[in-house]
């Protein structure tokens, strides 16, 4: 019977993954329950906790993107010091430093972490996974204009591509060029133009003419 | 700006100098300040500090022939015990 392993849609059943524990997936759970056991966490608190992680998305980077784009002040605050300029605009990105690299006409920024996969979680939320593919982290360093170009970004040769390797203390985001007759939008409508992957430098904003799409 | 050089050294543990960088050539772009040293920060030792420097390195500098874009450039944290000047 060919279709024995089919679904009723005509996908592959996905494999149940009822497998053993493996050695670290042990090692988390028995912290997890004597950090409850003696009192430092309650299971309350680390859900709750899980949710705020999961509650933070790039639509905070986009706002922070958006208020750059209309409000000079603020975009300098940013360019010095990104955590602080974050706080100010009220999001708890706890100690992250933070450090936000600017597209200009000549410069085009792309974040990449080579050594494991530091990214600013606490303002764009949880990585996508390709993010922490050996194959981005290693080939982005190498040969960043043809990840890019996979990515569907060509990048002109007179425009220099600048890798920012996040090896260490520092989280970094793009800010990316404001898309053109954007002028008399709205900071809350230039924020829905701002992508996830444009913040990370693989991609660019959304033009106008996608704003609804 | 100023030149630096990291060191090609090979310990072992936990490094935070990307292999791809040591023993190359690069511009500070600006000094963090001190940060712990994450070598013996992540053996629970008693950190030393150590100024965190972003550089600035050429594919050229990195890459040699193989670069794919001789003059893009990649920026790099690194820890000033690994940077001598040039």
């Amino acid at each position: 019977m060919p279709h024995d392993h089919l679904s009723p849609s005509g996908h592959p059943y996905r494999a149940d993954d009822d497998t053993p524990l493996t050695y670290w997936q042990t090692m988390e759970i028995a912290v997890r329950e004597l950090l409850i056991e003696k009192g430092h966490l309650s299971a309350v608190e680390i859900q709750h906790q899980i949710d705020a992680m999961d509650a933070r998305s790039p639509a905070n980077g986009a706002k922070v993107v958006a208020k750059s784009w209309v409000d000079p002040e603020f975009k300098a605050a940013l360019l010095k010091d990104a955590g602080s300029a974050c706080r100010s605009l009220g999001f708890d990105i706890g100690p992250m430093h933070l450090i936000a690299v600017e597209n200009t006409d000549d410069i085009h920024n792309v974040i990449v972490c080579t050594l494991c996969s530091c990214y600013p979680r606490n303002l764009l939320g949880l990585p996508p996974d390709w993010y922490k593919s050996r194959e981005y982290r290693s080939r982005t360093v190498k040969e960043p204009r043809k990840v890019l170009g996979e990515f569907g970004l060509e990048v002109a040769p007179n425009i220099e591509v600048r890798v920012h390797d996040s090896t260490a203390d520092m989280r970094y985001i793009v800010l990316p060029n404001r898309p053109p007759d954007t002028e008399s939008l709205p900071e809350e409508e230039l924020a829905k133009l701002v992508t996830r992957d444009s913040m990370i430098g693989v991609g660019l904003p959304k033009h106008l003419s996608e704003l609804n799409a | 700006m100023i030149k630096v050089r990291v060191h090609d050294r090979w310990p072992p543990g936990h490094i935070r100098t990307p292999a791809y960088i040591r023993g190359k050539v690069g511009c500070v772009e600006r000094n963090l300040g001190p940060f712990n040293n994450p070598e013996q920060n992540a053996y629970r030792l008693d950190p030393d500090q150590h100024d965190l420097v972003r550089v600035r390195f050429t594919m050229d500098e990195l890459w040699g022939t193989d670069a794919e874009h001789p003059t893009d450039t990649i920026e790099v944290e690194v820890y000033s015990h690994w940077l001598e000047k040039v």
